[in-house]
């Protein structure tokens, strides 16, 4: 398998406090990469900086054989890096169906027509549809992202970020806050996903982890101190003295 | 030449010093609250009126001084208490609109109570005459006293940063405010004791130029805009960019408009370097902030990633 | 499509379209009443609702407050006195002129501007527009303080305004044209990324936008539909000066918005017609109608959390163009 993504000594500093710390991590196209790590472990500033949301004080990011560090936000969705936000961020005041469409949008024509009406663009409607369907909210197109609740709105961010067409999707605990059926229905749908796209997935779940993960990277204090198979982790001692240890069966 | 070009650039730091006296309790409000206030330059007005009635009354400049400065201050204060407080936790177009407002009102109470037509105030006969500066050059003992006074409330509002607990209270909260509210520092009383003293600053600002310029009801929204610029290029919430930035723009703005034309007679003909001078001159701090911004859009000493 | 924000379209426009029709029925009524008062006050609302529909664009749609869009309003009035100087004497040729002038300005001043934020951005548009009225006051062959009376109205395709009727129903025409193109825009892919940037910025940078080329582009737009108003409101007046761009000025477009509802752009028109019409009848009472028009800005601000908006929904005053839904968000 070649790598898709490649992170080479990637380093972080908040004042005196090194976030990432000499990161470097492969991931494999068509695999599903899982970070885990005790709380304040740098899981999500690392995402932030993956996503071009952060740029780090110095490493390199590669993507799908291009040195992308410097790319911002914009420029790595277009070339199929997407993510989903732990704390979920979506454009309350706006429709399901428009939160998604305006993702379709991004990657179908231009955005700069200022007349036609965008709601009655039946391709990129139906693209949007599609997302939804995907995760399961297509009933929900037409209400308001701010009427959802937590569980959909986990689902919604999914579609979003789906409906950008990623080869690489990085998703920032997509199990969070949610529980019993919820965490079901979006496990069910990584399995799902796992099958046509990379993913890096960081989560909370254990058990949903070590169900999913081809692979596992774990991350202390903005440190990676084990990668490999879920079975070689598990069994890893350093891993379960910094961390399955405490948190085991969370 | 060389003495035009020294008369001005004291000219330019005297008015820069104004401007920093009203900018400083203003760029700590920004800061700390991220509170816009529009009606920060009233209180300078209110000071020069205050200081033109009191100075009147008791025929003396300093019982003058002396009365304006406590009363600009509880002015201040009852404004806060009144409107600002209220204001706080709303969105910058509410404060926009509210203290847009204050000024409509206390522009136009200050048309009612004193008219429309400029005011005087004498200056002191301890402070009248002038010095000689170089060779033949006379400056004006007051404008030096002025810078003086300027200076001397610039070193004290330093040291009361750096060496009083509220100080460092101020500098923790300018640079990150849910730090100083986690600390459990009360907030809202730390809020009205630097609005105080801005108003303070600000009514000290126009108490002492009001015998140098005329006191009209328009003064207070003339020096507002110049004070947002010279917080905007020292950035938000900082003292030490507030002084820079307004000894800069103090002696850009008047400076350029002495020198602009003339040096512009340099590269083209007379008439022309004239228009072209008058045009630009009063543009010139504008553009100043316009070059910084370009480099650096939270100013000279502004935190990155400020909202 | 039926989803909850096209439903609540039709409200909005036939709103707007009743607020079109009762203005048209102005001069007659003026006529009828033999006051030609009514015709200027009524000329003054039109003016303002086209720079406050201008705003909408920006503040309402984009969340961008700019305290200094009568800039642009006082560029569109120097474009008629200059147009007139160069022999540029048509409406539609002026209001090219005044576009093309504040599309300049704009461009170079949102640029700078739109790389800050919060109250960074409210002072420095504040300051560059502070700067394009000095750079109006120093214009000594424009009349500079005291600007400059015009020789007479623009010709519309080779034709004279004269007559204030035929100037009203221009205005009017242009109200309208304005209002229906801003309504279309509000609709289109444009407008949908510019309300996904009012409501969450970095979201739209994690599918794939750059929000600053949309925030530029509408500032742009608007400061060329709000130089329109200028160049109408110097035919209005016949009379040019910096004042147009004053801060105050832009302070109360702001103010124009906020009575009427942010981001419906009925509500921006409603605004304006309340305002000015607040204004002049303030005015009757006393010279010194500031104190009672601040006052009331004050208060209302303070006791009614939610802006006038609220106030005026709590009030059971419905206005046009208020109605709380998804569309007209008009809180950040």
């Amino acid at each position: 398998m070649t790598d898709l993504l490649e992170v080479r000594d990637l380093r972080k500093n908040f004042g005196a406090l090194a976030v990432t710390d000499g990161v470097d991590m492969r991931v494999a196209e068509g695999e599903l990469h899982a970070v885990i790590g005790p709380n304040g472990a740098g899981k999500t500033t690392l995402i932030a900086q993956l996503s071009g949301q952060l740029a780090p004080d110095s490493g390199r990011v590669i993507y799908a054989g291009r040195d992308i560090t410097r790319a911002d936000m914009a420029a790595r969705v277009e070339a199929g890096l997407a993510r989903s936000f732990q704390i979920t961020a979506l454009l309350p005041g706006m429709t399901v169906l428009e939160n998604v469409a305006l993702a379709v949008q991004a990657r179908s024509g231009s955005s700069f027509r200022f007349w036609r009406d965008a709601g009655s663009e039946e391709i990129t409607n139906a693209q949007a549809r599609m997302a939804l369907d995907e995760v399961g909210l297509a009933d929900r197109a037409g209400a308001l992202a701010s009427a959802l609740s937590h569980g959909e709105q986990r689902q919604l961010e999914l579609a979003v970020a789906l409906a950008t067409k990623p080869r690489l999707l990085l998703l920032d605990e997509p199990l969070a806050g949610t529980g019993g059926a919820e965490a079901e229905r979006l496990i069910a749908l990584m399995q799902r996903l796992k099958k046509r796209l990379t993913l890096v997935l960081i989560e909370h779940d254990m058990d949903a982890v070590f169900q999913l993960a081809d692979r596992i990277s774990v991350l202390v204090y903005g440190r990676i101190v084990a990668s490999g198979p879920p079975a070689a982790v598990r069994a890893d001692p350093a891993v379960r003295a910094a961390y399955l240890g405490e948190e085991e069966g969370a | 030449m060389f003495n035009l070009f020294l008369l001005q650039l004291l000219n330019g730091a005297q008015f820069g010093i104004l401007l920093f006296l009203v900018a400083a309790g203003l760029t700590l409000v920004f800061g700390i609250m991220d509170f816009i206030n529009l009606a920060h330059g009233v209180l300078y007005m209110v000071g020069a009126y205050l200081m033109a009635t009191f100075a009147g009354m008791t025929g003396s400049y300093w019982f003058g001084l002396a009365l304006a400065l406590p009363a600009t201050l509880v002015f201040g204060l009852v404004l806060e208490f009144l409107v600002f407080r209220r204001l706080y936790d709303r969105s910058h177009l509410d404060q926009v609109l509210a203290t847009f407002g204050l000024i409509l009102m206390l522009s136009e109470g200050v048309k009612i109570l004193w008219g429309s037509a400029p005011l005087n105030v004498d200056m002191p006969a301890l402070l009248s005459g002038s010095v000689p500066l170089a060779g033949p050059l006379q400056y004006p003992v007051y404008r030096i006293a002025v810078i003086a006074a300027g200076l001397a409330s610039a070193v004290g509002l330093w040291a009361l940063i750096n060496h009083t607990r509220a100080g460092m209270l101020l500098r923790a909260g300018a640079s990150n405010r849910p730090m100083v509210a986690a600390l459990g520092v009360d907030i809202s009383r730390l809020f009205m004791l630097v609005f105080a003293g801005g108003a303070m600053l600000a009514g000290f600002a126009g108490a002492i130029v009001a015998p140098i310029l005329s006191v009209d009801p328009g003064m207070g929204e003339s020096i507002l805009i110049l004070t947002f610029v010279v917080i905007v290029i020292g950035g938000v919430g900082s003292i030490r960019g507030a002084f820079l930035a307004a000894i800069l723009v103090g002696v850009v703005d008047t400076v350029g408009r002495t020198f602009g034309p003339i040096w512009l007679r340099m590269v083209m003909d007379p008439a022309a370097a004239s228009q072209t001078g008058r045009m630009v001159a009063p543009m010139l701090v504008y553009l100043l902030m316009a070059a910084v911004l370009f480099w650096s859009p939270t100013g000279l000493f502004g935190r990155k990633g400020a909202k | 499509m039926s989803t909850p924000a096209t439903r609540t379209l039709a409200p909005r426009l036939s709103a707007a379209l009743a607020i079109f029709v009762v203005m048209a029925a102005v001069p007659p009524l003026a006529l009828a009443l033999d006051d030609p008062f009514l015709m200027v006050i009524a000329s003054r609302m039109l003016v303002f609702a086209i720079a406050a529909l201008s705003l909408d664009l920006i503040l309402g749609y984009g969340a961008m407050v700019s305290f200094g869009h009568a800039a642009y309003l006082g560029i569109g009035a120097y474009a008629v006195a200059l147009g007139a100087r160069w022999g540029v004497t048509d409406l539609l040729a002026q209001i090219l002129l005044g576009m093309g002038m504040s599309a300049a300005f704009a461009t170079v001043t949102g640029a700078i501007s739109l790389r800050t934020r919060g109250v960074y951005f409210i002072m420095i548009t504040l300051a560059f527009a502070q700067m394009a009225y000095f750079f109006f006051v120093a214009q000594s062959s424009l009349g500079g303080d005291d600007g400059v009376a015009l020789q007479a109205r623009s010709t519309l395709l080779g034709l004279p305004l004269e007559g204030d009727q035929t100037l009203y129903y221009t205005i009017l025409g242009a109200l309208v044209a304005i209002y229906a193109g801003l309504y279309r825009l509000t609709l289109s892919r444009f407008g949908r990324v510019l309300k996904g940037t009012r409501e969450n910025a970095l979201r739209m940078q994690a599918i794939g936008y750059r929000p600053f080329r949309y925030q530029l582009v509408a500032y742009v737009i608007a400061a060329c539909l709000c130089s329109v108003a200028g160049v109408l409101l110097a035919n209005l007046t016949e009379y040019v000066s910096p004042a147009y761009m004053s801060w105050h000025r832009s302070g109360e477009l702001i103010v124009m918005l906020v009575f009427g509802g942010i981001g419906t752009l009925t509500g921006a028109v409603a605004g304006a017609l309340v305002a000015v019409g607040l204004e002049e009848l303030l005015a009757v009472f006393s010279e010194h109608w500031r104190l009672g028009f601040g006052l009331i800005l004050v208060l209302v601000v303070l006791f009614s959390p939610d802006g006038l908006t609220g106030l005026m929904r709590r009030l059971g005053l419905r206005a046009p163009g208020l109605r709380n839904d998804g569309e007209g968000r008009g809180d950040d």
